[in-house]
């Protein structure tokens, strides 16, 4: 994409009377349920591990040795606060993520991540439906897990398929064919799955949930007691669109730096450059964190869906090309 | 020639895939949230014209094509190739039949055409979007039958067949578009 030299808005003024309106229905919703609305930095010192994830970075003069991170989520900070005051917390705000532009990614966008203490995943799940029902109307809920998502769509058990059984099954869809002939990362298999092969055929007008994803893509959710091979995490899709990511928060300090430690061995692996370990959230932590569960969701995401409008362009006010 | 990261991805670039030179019509990134980013490309080949999509992961890279356009003179076919001229430099390039294919029948004498050459070999031959030519057979019309009733087929010099109206006649000139292969009008001498 290109950037332009347009002074106009490329959201109507219709739009963002929908999104002011998507906002206020948003507190209202966490307000009647006595959850606290925090505001906390965007600007940090520490970025995430996260493999697939790339913090801006920008430094102060105040500190000229430390170069500081654009939060591509709130949680390290929600997380510290959850710790401190065992209160159930919501923040609607703005992160920033490098690399993402296109019809559903702007690089700064407007997330809402709630966490709620004592709830466990499935009691977030439905909350999360709720929210949606609120905003969208009533829809259809059709929930499931990963393994049985796979079963259904490509005949395939994710839990247990080898790579090769995983690149016997995608070599059929055409139009991956190649880059599944050359790619030999298991976890890389199975997202170009469900990227590319399962989520286009979600029904969408529900809202698919989908739970319990292997553990080598648990990011910060907590290992499924029962089943070792999942953890306690899912996503929620609509209209084709991913829309949020939750989990039963990983709670234990010294599984959280056993989780920075993987990401960053993978970083290395994958040729990026390692990121130092928030060590605040890991004192937190080890302070004890209440047993919780936390959700991240798109806003602006969302108000596509309020509104129809299929390019996320058209409905931010001014877009990365001309903001 | 140069790699080309997914990020450098934009309609228009040309890359080697399937050791065909090809044409980057549309790209997309597909990105889950805690995943591996994607580029869903469509790409049409430029030899067999075959539009297929591939995927790639983004961050790969991938072969540049040398592909250029050139806008040149359409001059004469000897039996076996089509020869162009550059208006500037004079310099001539000849297409064989592979390259031209359909557009063999759109190409009039003098006629800028577009030339898309791979690695300096013409791969493609693009002609005007409308050209102006002869009929030499098509069955006489009734009078009085106006455009628009479905019209009769009309062969024209170059071997074109294309629908004219009914009033057309043989030895007039017409203008057809050739993307459509339509008839636009008559042409008056």
């Amino acid at each position: 994409m290109q950037l332009t030299d347009n002074w106009q808005p490329s959201a109507s003024l219709d739009v963002l009377r929908q999104r002011a309106a998507l906002f206020q229905t948003i507190r209202n919703f966490f307000q009647q349920r006595d959850v606290l609305e925090v505001d906390t930095p965007i600007l940090g010192r520490f970025g995430v591990t996260d493999l697939h994830l790339e913090n801006l970075e920008t430094t102060l003069s105040y500190f000229p040795h430390q170069r500081f991170q654009l939060q591509t989520s709130p949680e390290y900070a929600m997380k510290r606060l959850l710790a401190a005051h065992g209160q159930s917390i919501y923040q609607l705000g703005k992160v920033f993520r490098d690399d993402e532009v296109g019809r559903f990614h702007n690089p700064e966008f407007t997330m809402l991540e709630w966490y709620r203490v004592n709830f466990t995943m499935q009691d977030l799940i439905n909350e999360v439906v709720t929210l949606l029902h609120d905003v969208l109307g009533a829809r259809d809920v059709y929930q499931t897990t990963y393994q049985a998502l796979f079963q259904k769509h490509l005949n395939l058990d994710p839990l247990n398929a080898s790579v090769e059984e995983l690149q016997n099954c995608l070599i059929k869809y055409e139009r991956i064919a190649d880059l599944v002939e050359r790619e030999t990362d298991r976890d890389t298999l199975l997202q170009l799955a469900m990227s590319l092969v399962i989520e286009p055929q979600l029904n969408k007008s529900d809202i698919t949930v989908v739970e319990r994803f292997p553990a080598s893509q648990a990011a910060l959710a907590q290992l499924d007691k029962k089943d070792e091979r999942v953890a306690l995490r899912f996503e929620v899709y609509v209209g084709g669109i991913e829309l949020a990511n939750g989990y039963q928060e990983l709670t234990h300090a010294q599984h959280q730096q056993l989780r920075f430690d993987q990401d960053n061995h993978l970083r290395k692996q994958f040729g990026k450059e390692t990121k130092p370990a928030d060590f605040r959230l890991l004192k937190a932590l080890d302070a004890g964190m209440p047993n919780c569960s936390g959700v991240a969701l798109g806003v602006d995401r969302l108000l596509m869906l309020v509104t129809g409008i299929s390019d996320i362009r058209q409905v931010l006010p001014f877009p990365i090309a001309c903001a | 020639m140069a790699n080309y990261s997914t990020n450098e991805f934009k309609a228009g670039l040309k890359i080697m895939q399937d050791g065909e030179p090809c044409n980057i019509i549309e790209n997309e990134v597909v990105k889950p949230g805690k995943g591996q980013a994607f580029n869903r490309v469509r790409i049409r080949k430029l030899i067999s014209g075959k539009v297929v999509e591939k995927t790639f992961k983004s961050g790969e890279s991938v072969e540049g094509a040398d592909v250029i356009d050139m806008e040149l003179a359409y001059l004469y076919n000897d039996g076996e190739f089509w020869h162009f001229m550059n208006n500037e430099t004079f310099e001539q390039l000849a297409a064989d039949a592979k390259a031209v294919g359909e557009s063999t029948k759109w190409l009039v004498e003098q006629d800028t055409c577009t030339l898309t050459l791979w690695n300096g070999n013409p791969i493609a031959v693009t002609p005007p979007n409308f050209v102006e030519l002869e009929i030499v057979e098509t069955d006489p019309g009734l009078k009085g039958d106006t455009a628009g009733t479905g019209g009769k087929p009309a062969t024209l010099s170059t071997g074109a067949v294309v629908r004219v109206p009914l009033f057309v006649q043989t030895g007039e000139v017409v203008k057809v578009d050739t993307r459509s292969g339509e008839y636009v009008s008559r042409v008056q001498k």
